[in-house]
């Protein structure tokens, strides 16, 4: 066998277990969410049963105390925190990373006004940040969160891809590309982004976890989507009154959010280590 | 005939240290020079102000003219087009001077597309990858499938060296400018690869910038030589006149620690 192939298949060995859980979390969530586009148990918005009934076959998961399927409400919850993970993270990707790759290569006065201003945006709290814009803007949407989320993630990943941006860039290969005569947006495209991307992507990982738990707490303090969007957050406010009767509403929307957050993690730390060819030899 | 690389009172200063004082020399086509000099010396420093590759926060002064065109206070526009056509640069570290993330197959392409490009305006698939395969049997890699198909930490750093020259030779640069392309490696992989330097370049007609701090190496390669202490150029000639009969001491002791370290190899030898 050749060392190619030895080094590949190690890899995939290795890591298939935290790819493969990763893979089953955050697949289930997506498929429940694009099934709620055509299909749900019940209308979530009426009433289709008593009042806080207990977990039976006609409803899996019992009903909230307006007698709505709790099932249906978490599957549609589902797509919210879905949505609300992809537009934020693809939001704060977009600027930050070309925020990043601006302030790395800008000059020092402009590098250094950058840095400053991302310390201080960092320094506050996601959630508070995002608390600001929502109360900010006319009227609370899912929108307004994504975006509000969006700017908050943004102002992190900035400040990571203008750090792992300038230590690429001080390295030989750079150079060595530049003497061959590749222009500055080649070095970017060709060097720069694939060298940053497997911490990057981990990171937009970890930023999609504390987007889809940060909706949860706006949702949970009313600031996030507006009913008729239902909401892991707001499932979670709805069953406080009710936790020592019907524990299952608090329970299952809380499961929810933490099963995707971590399959989401596993299945980025799965996807880095096979994007990184140098990783499988070192551990 | 003009030179093609002529720096004329070159200076360069990291603020108010200077690196290199009033440096002259000039390559002609197909020329072969050695630059040699303790760690320091601002060897590299000029090889890197050469292309005008120098950080901004480094001041140069002086004339540098690469195939006609003035390099100092050059555009990034002007110097891309040079880059690589004029001169190419192989580094002293095989591992870092190559990315990491990407096959050396597509490393190799890069620069072939890019000349491909500029040559006839369009470069195939077909065409850009019978160059790699060109390049790679000029550099003499083994087994080229795979070879392209790796990753720079898969393949030894001989290899990689090699790998670093055929991405040189891949823009078919007039001067290839070796920045201690030997020091990183061991005594036998350094006379294979100081051997396809010495042939490739006689092989292309290039004109060649070698840097080292070792003096029997630079001796097998180049015909000229210019010596480097702290930035100024002490002394310059043909190899035999420089380390037959060295004026300067400062050569002197370069020629004399050689010839020692020769000594020492011999005796325990025998």
């Amino acid at each position: 066998m050749s060392p190619v192939e030895t080094s590949v298949s190690r890899r995939e060995q290795r890591h298939s277990l935290a790819l493969t859980v990763g893979l089953a979390l955050v697949g289930v969530n997506l498929l429940v969410a694009l099934l709620t586009l055509f299909w749900t148990p019940y209308d979530p918005l009426n009433a289709s049963g008593g009042r806080l009934e207990a977990p039976s076959l006609l409803h899996w998961l019992g009903t909230d105390r307006l007698g709505r399927d709790l099932l249906t409400q978490l599957m549609i919850g589902a797509r919210t925190a879905l949505l609300v993970g992809t537009g934020a993270v693809a939001i704060g990707a977009t600027i930050g990373v070309s925020l990043g790759v601006l302030a790395a290569f800008a000059t020092r006065i402009a590098d250094d006004v950058m840095a400053a201003t991302l310390d201080i945006l960092i320094a506050f709290p996601t959630l508070l940040l995002a608390m600001l814009v929502v109360a900010a803007s006319d009227s609370a949407s899912l929108w307004t969160a994504i975006l509000a989320l969006g700017l908050a993630i943004s102002a992190i990943v900035a400040r990571l891809t203008r750090i792992l941006t300038k230590r690429v860039l001080r390295q030989d290969y750079i150079v060595a590309s530049r003497t061959s005569g590749t222009s500055w947006a080649g070095v970017v495209f060709r060097h720069v982004l694939p060298n940053i991307w497997p911490t990057l992507s981990v990171n937009f990982a970890l930023q999609f976890g504390l987007a889809v738990i940060a909706e949860a707490s706006l949702s949970y303090l009313g600031l996030g989507a507006p009913p008729p969007n239902a909401s892991w957050g707001r499932l979670l406010q709805e069953a406080q009154g009710t936790v020592y009767t019907a524990p299952i509403g608090a329970i299952a929307p809380g499961i929810a959010l933490v099963a995707l957050v971590i399959g989401m993690n596993l299945l980025a730390d799965g996807l880095r280590d096979i994007g990184d060819p140098t990783r499988g030899r070192s551990r | 005939m003009t030179a093609l690389l002529n720096i004329q009172g070159l200076c360069i200063r990291a603020g108010d240290k200077p690196l290199v004082s009033d440096l002259s020399f000039s390559i002609r086509p197909g020329e072969r020079i050695g630059m040699i000099g303790e760690s320091g010396s601002g060897k590299s420093m000029t090889a890197m102000a050469a292309t005008g590759l120098l950080p901004v926060s480094i001041g140069v002064s002086g004339s540098i003219e690469l195939d006609s065109q003035q390099v100092v206070g050059a555009t990034d526009r002007v110097l891309n087009r040079l880059r690589g056509a004029a001169a190419a640069v192989v580094f002293q570290e095989p591992l870092t001077a190559l990315d990491p993330l990407m096959k050396i197959g597509r490393q190799i392409a890069e620069p072939v597309r890019r000349r491909l490009e500029l040559e006839s305006g369009k470069a195939s698939k077909d065409a850009i990858s019978r160059e790699v395969r060109d390049l790679i049997d000029k550099v003499a890699l083994p087994q080229p499938e795979r070879i392209i198909n790796s990753y720079p930490h898969e393949v030894s750093g001989g290899q990689r060296q090699r790998v670093a020259i055929a991405m040189a030779l891949a823009c078919r640069p007039k001067l290839l400018i070796a920045d201690e392309p030997t020091t990183a490696l061991d005594v036998t992989t350094q006379a294979e690869i100081l051997k396809l330097l010495d042939q490739l370049v006689r092989e292309t007609g290039m004109a060649l910038l070698f840097i080292s701090h070792d003096l029997p190496v630079v001796a097998q390669v180049v015909e000229r030589v210019i010596v480097l202490k702290n930035g100024v150029a002490v002394e310059e000639g043909p190899v035999k006149t420089v380390f037959g009969n060295p004026q300067h001491d400062y050569t002197k002791t370069l020629v004399e620690a050689a010839r020692l370290f020769d000594e020492a190899l011999g005796a325990t030898g025998s």
